[in-house]
């Protein structure tokens, strides 16, 4: 036995996690603040810090006649549903891959992982290449409800296929579940190559900007049709953290511990098929987002998911916000799309998370 | 001493297998009942149908009154906490994290600082205190054994069960100790049976079986072999017939020690050698 070392004091270890979530939100906002001002003011035309300080002020308090110029219109019709777009969509993408490792026990989950994404853009890609032969000239007409509303349902069904499987009487074995994730996800991504296989070049563009991911259909209607179903779910997941805390000891000791588990799963489970069936839906597949942010805030913050869940938001919002202003300022006036960006950052991020857990295992 | 747990004739059936039939016991509160059997005897079965974790396919477990399979899950929290084999974390928390997650559902309703008082009483009846900033991660296996003990430890003084109605449930709680921390964690244990708390525990030493046990219950392939107080169960011919070895001395100074035979044959061989 080691011989004790002067114990530290319980208060102060809470105290310092305490502190660490208020100094991590009070960081995090600052960065996104002054991202999206940078972010605003940045494109085909640049506009002053100060004078997005200034629109954006403006708007807020209802200031009618500062809103008539130029900058005025470029920012709130164009960039700032982009912004808010990107930053509900980070924040889902990130808050859903915690909850999936939470849920899974296991760090490396990501909705991409489990099939939620690929069977939200097989269902996309229906929509683009069969909605035209099926609905004919209607489908044209309808764009914007058919191919989010596809891709939601396809999530969702994936979610709810893949629970049917790893679900026996009532309980949910969690290695079932991540090895069905990877047959479905491997069975949609056969699909969607058939259906580029079959697809017309204008059809083959669509499925190439929906399989990469983008922010630039962003539109006031698109922040409409997404802010109804991913707000809920970044309210709603405070809620399970303490119960998430408990699953990562293992099911039976969460049980034990008065969690209701079979519900705490399903809650998650349904909450990751919302936000990234929704998130799919209005920008295509964005990767990397939902493996990359936990575990640079776990690094940061520890692993307690009170701390962990609400800065995730804050650090997906951070991310794909800063993703997007690459993707549209890099090869200007031209866009890459942001799933090549957040591959680009992420794949080689993950990577360095391997090399660097491999070394702490050996140590 | 009032019943608070019992089991009528209790047993589960998955698929052929019937790892645990017919199983009947009462356990009263402030007493140790240690459970020692050979590997594949359904010692942890049990002791999974009597948390509640599994639900018997035969028989009636009642927890103070009332049956088991009716209280919900959050009250069960507060009347027992369950140490298992062995917990592995996938993500670094702290020990003291780990021993406060312990606490954070059934202590929802208490102060901070009593939070903070009963996890470091629990940290101190493992003797961890020194651990309390460490990663569980990167523990020996005996060290985490010991913060899964003072989890459960924690849960029951947060619970708002009276400590004469509690059960502790205790699977091989010493298998990863050393000699000193297996008396220590079993003494931890007696002395919440001294407060009332009902202990159960899987243990195969039948040395500290019998030390620490108010009662010892033989499990043998799924059923009950013996239920009793140490002297009477733990005998020459009982641990012959259950465990198939014999033993070389027994019963000194009222408690039986078990030395088993082959290990004096060994020596002498050894010694001829």
């Amino acid at each position: 036995m080691t011989i004790a070392a002067e114990a530290p004091s319980i208060a102060g270890l809470f105290a310092s996690r305490r502190r660490r979530l208020t100094i991590g939100a009070a960081l995090l906002a600052v960065v996104l603040a002054l991202l999206a001002v940078v972010s605003l003011g940045s494109g085909a035309v640049k506009i002053a810090p100060a004078d997005v300080v200034r629109v954006v002020t403006a708007w807020a308090t209802g200031d009618r006649e500062a809103l008539a110029g130029r900058d005025a219109l470029i920012i709130l019709s164009i960039r700032v549903p982009r912004l808010v777009l990107g930053s509900l969509i980070g924040a889902a993408l990130a808050v859903s891959g915690a909850l999936m490792q939470g849920l899974f026990r296991n760090p490396l989950a990501d909705p991409g992982l489990v099939g939620v994404s690929s069977g939200a853009a097989l269902a996309a890609g229906f929509t683009i290449v069969l909605g035209d032969r099926i609905f004919g000239t209607v489908a044209a007409q309808l764009p914007f409800v058919l191919l989010p509303f596809g891709a939601f349902l396809g999530g969702l069904a994936s979610t709810l296929i893949l629970y049917a499987i790893a679900t026996r009487h009532g309980r949910t074995s969690v290695a079932i579940m991540l090895l069905a994730g990877v047959a479905l996800g491997a069975f949609a991504g056969a699909l969607t190559g058939l259906l580029a296989f079959v697809s017309d070049d204008r059809q083959l563009r669509d499925l190439t900007f929906w399989s990469l991911g983008s922010l630039s259909g962003a539109s006031w209607t698109k922040v409409a049709t997404v802010t109804p179903l991913i707000l809920p779910v970044l309210l709603a997941v405070p809620f399970l953290a303490r119960g998430l805390n408990a699953l990562l000891l293992g099911e039976a000791e969460a049980f034990h511990l008065g969690i209701p588990v079979q519900a705490l799963k399903r809650a998650a489970i349904l909450m990751v098929a919302v936000a990234v069936g929704a998130s799919v839906a209005s920008a295509g597949v964005i990767g990397f987002v939902g493996i990359v942010v936990p575990h640079l805030l776990r690094l940061l913050f520890g692993p307690d998911h009170r701390v962990l869940l609400p800065l995730a938001a804050l650090l997906g919002a951070i991310l794909l916000t800063g993703a997007d202003l690459l993707a549209r300022t890099l090869v200007a006036p031209a866009e890459l799309p942001i799933g090549i960006l957040t591959a680009a950052i992420g794949a080689p991020f993950f990577l360095w998370l391997l090399l660097r857990r491999d070394r702490t295992l050996d140590a | 001493m009032t019943t608070l747990l019992e089991a009528d004739a209790v047993g589960v059936t998955y698929g052929r297998h019937r790892p645990v039939d017919g199983v009947s016991l009462a356990l009263a509160s402030g007493e140790v009942l240690v459970v020692v059997g050979p590997n594949g005897a359904g010692k942890t079965t049990l002791m999974k149908l009597l948390t509640g974790e599994v639900t018997p396919t035969s028989g009636q477990i009642r927890l103070d009154g009332e049956a088991l399979a009716t209280i919900p899950a959050w009250k069960l929290a507060s009347q027992r906490a369950v140490m298992a084999q062995a917990s592995r974390l996938a993500f670094p928390f702290t020990v003291a994290e780990v021993v406060r997650i312990g606490i954070d559902s059934v202590g929802r309703a208490l102060a901070r600082t009593a939070r903070e008082r009963i996890i470091a009483e629990a940290l101190a009846a493992a003797d961890i205190g020194h651990l309390a900033g460490r990663s569980y991660q990167t523990l020996s296996g005996g060290e985490q054994q010991r913060v899964q003990f003072a989890r459960t430890f924690a849960q029951l003084k947060a619970g708002r069960t009276n400590t004469d109605r509690q059960v502790l449930f205790l699977d091989e709680p010493v298998a990863n100790l050393d000699l000193s921390h297996q008396i220590a964690l079993m003494e931890s244990a007696a002395r919440l049976a001294r407060e009332g708390v009902a202990v159960i525990a899987v243990l195969h030493d039948l040395n500290l079986a019998a030390t620490f046990a108010d009662r010892i219950l033989v499990m043998s392939a799924g059923r009950l072999h013996a239920l009793g107080e140490p002297a009477t169960v733990i005998t020459r011919e009982r641990v012959r017939d259950v465990f198939g070895v014999d033993l070389c001395r027994e019963a000194e100074g009222g408690l039986p020690v078990v030395l088993p035979q082959h290990y004096a044959g060994m020596r002498l061989e050894r010694g001829a050698a």
